[in-house]
């Protein structure tokens, strides 16, 4: 157990008879207890509803609720907390730019481009701003290994281009995209890029700024932080075009009864009582990845990708996918002869929790030409005696239905 | 919970080798099923004839059980009636959720085998899928008289 795995509780259990190894984090992440408690003495303490009241405890729910969007504005280093947007997670803050954004600013005859490797969340959403708009869905062609050449990105973007969707890191391939070069090209003929920051913010140090990204979608609950909570960054500039999609109590400057006013960014998007314990538990979730420091968190996650896959690769049989070199976080791979879900409960069996299925990415899941795969993703707790036991559960599950099958 | 108990013998047998897998060509009913959070496709035939099922096929996609569960639902519905294929889709979704069911009312004895998913609830789905399409399949049939 590495020294991190203490700080979760979950992880210290019993699984079918063998100690739990939870390698499923791309789908969600453990909390550790310095999260739990944030909520716990959030509800036990300062439990109030935000932005108004003139009560203490109201006033202490503000602070706890703005003091968790400024943690994640230094966290992405946004300019400005009126950029950080809470949501309900990274698909509730795509669709909003899709439905605000991209409805609004699209028409015939622009193009949306995507790569096939993009999550259900990632694709949908622009499918239906496609319909709606009359726009185009074109995709990035993937290199073999599922990476992505920026010289055949950039021959696709032109000045039809009014966005590009794409995910920082596939959450099947965990192929890192070159962000930074699509931002230029994008810009270069004044489109804009949307990133699905699901997979990269909670492994590596994300700088909304140095990346240039108009819009950075993400999820509290994969980054140690609480389900039911999420991130919507958008340059100001670009938020400020676009109209609020709910509309209620806690977004209103002025309500008359035939006419009303929002409030400025970022509140205008947050109708409703927002998940104020869950934007405290999102913060201490920041707080905890900054005490150990997204540059050790990233070495850390891609040292645990590249030994899984070394490992893996050795096994015989086996289909490792993605590339090769710079992947974080997860391997995803299949035995030949056996579906990821029978592999799947003999690795349960051995209290190794993996994901076996589609992952939400069954137009990738074409492309690699399988109809599922198993998944095995990393976080801090995990360490290289988590994957020895994947990989004797691997050979394990070969050996079960090379018998059975006979 | 003992893998031997999900995957026995007869189950694998079943996987291996498909009872009734491809295509009727013609006068058949056919449903196309998903099972959206694995990815399971299932598709399956049935040649309906005065209310009863002469004939069941089925192609698809999927792990051991889901496929075996369809190999094993195609032979048991041949020569049912409508009802009499109703009748046992309930039986078999009470069996796998670990409901106390009569075995002797299947007419086909493998299908018992099946009686160890209920110890697996991720799996429940898995071998539900084909009898889930055989259900829709029923009542569409049913409806076409």
């Amino acid at each position: 157990m590495n020294r991190y795995a203490k700080d979760f509780p979950i992880l210290n259990q019993v699984v079918n008879g063998h100690p739990l190894v939870y390698l499923d984090s791309s789908a969600t992440s453990q909390k550790p207890i310095q999260v739990i408690e944030a909520v716990e003495e959030y509800y036990k303490k300062d439990n109030s509803n935000v932005h108004r009241g003139v009560h203490t405890l109201g006033t202490r729910a503000t602070e706890d609720y703005e003091g968790a969007r400024e943690k994640v504005r230094r966290f992405i280093h946004a300019a400005s907390p009126k950029e950080i947007i809470f949501t309900r997670g990274t698909t509730s803050a795509i669709n909003l730019v899709a439905i605000s954004y991209a409805r609004t600013h699209l028409s015939e005859g622009d193009e949306i481009l995507l790569s096939p490797s993009e999550h259900h969340s990632n694709l949908i959403p622009w499918q239906q701003v496609a319909k709606v708009t009359g726009a185009r869905l074109k995709y990035f062609p993937l290199e073999p290994d599922g990476t992505l050449d920026p010289a055949k990105a950039e021959v696709m973007i032109t000045e039809r281009t009014k966005l590009v969707a794409i995910a920082q890191v596939s959450n099947v391939l965990g192929t890192i995209f070159p962000l930074k070069e699509l931002a230029r090209m994008v810009h270069r003929h004044d489109g804009i890029l949307m990133v699905d920051g699901a997979q990269s913010v909670p492994h590596m140090k994300v700088d909304v700024q140095d990346l240039d990204c108009d819009f950075l979608a993400f999820s509290g609950h994969k980054m140690l932080g609480p389900t039911g909570i999420g991130v919507l960054y958008g340059k100001e500039r670009l938020l400020e075009q676009m109209e609020p999609v709910e509309f209620g109590g806690e977004m209103i400057d002025h309500v008359d009864l035939y006419e009303s006013t929002w409030k400025e960014l970022p509140w205008k998007f947050e109708g409703g009582t927002p998940v104020i314990a869950g934007a405290v538990g999102l913060g201490a979730a920041i707080d905890y990845l900054e005490e150990i420091g997204m540059a050790e968190v990233e070495r850390h996650d891609r040292r645990l990708a590249a030994y899984a896959l070394e490992r893996l690769e050795q096994v015989e049989g086996l289909e490792v996918y993605g590339p090769r070199e710079d992947r974080i976080g997860l391997v995803t791979f299949n035995i030949r002869g056996i579906h990821p879900h029978d592999v799947a409960t003999v690795l349960d069996s051995e209290g190794i929790a993996v994901r076996a299925g589609h992952h939400c990415c069954q137009p990738l899941m074409r492309w690699l030409d399988v109809s599922a795969t198993a998944r095995a993703s990393f976080h801090i707790y995990n360490d290289e005696d988590d994957i020895d036991r994947l990989v004797k559960a691997v050979q394990k599950a070969k050996e079960f239905f090379g018998d059975v099958l006979g | 919970m003992s893998l031997d108990e999900l995957y026995r013998r007869v189950i694998m047998d079943h996987y291996q080798k498909p009872r009734n897998r491809g295509r009727i060509e013609e006068g058949s009913v056919t449903v196309d099923l998903n099972n959206p959070t694995c990815g399971d496709r299932i598709s399956i035939q049935m040649h309906v004839d005065e209310g009863k099922i002469r004939e069941a096929k089925f192609l698809g996609e999927g792990c051991s059980i889901s496929m075996a569960s369809a190999s094993m639902m195609t032979e048991a519905v041949k020569d049912l009636t409508l009802e009499e294929a109703l009748h046992l889709v309930d039986l078999f979704s009470k069996m796998v959720q670990g409901e106390e069911v009569d075995p002797d009312e299947f007419p086909l004895e493998d299908i018992e085998a099946l009686q160890g998913i209920s110890k697996f609830p991720a799996r429940i789905k898995c071998a539900t899928l084909a009898w889930k399409a055989l259900e829709k399949g029923v009542k569409e049939a049913a409806d076409q008289g």
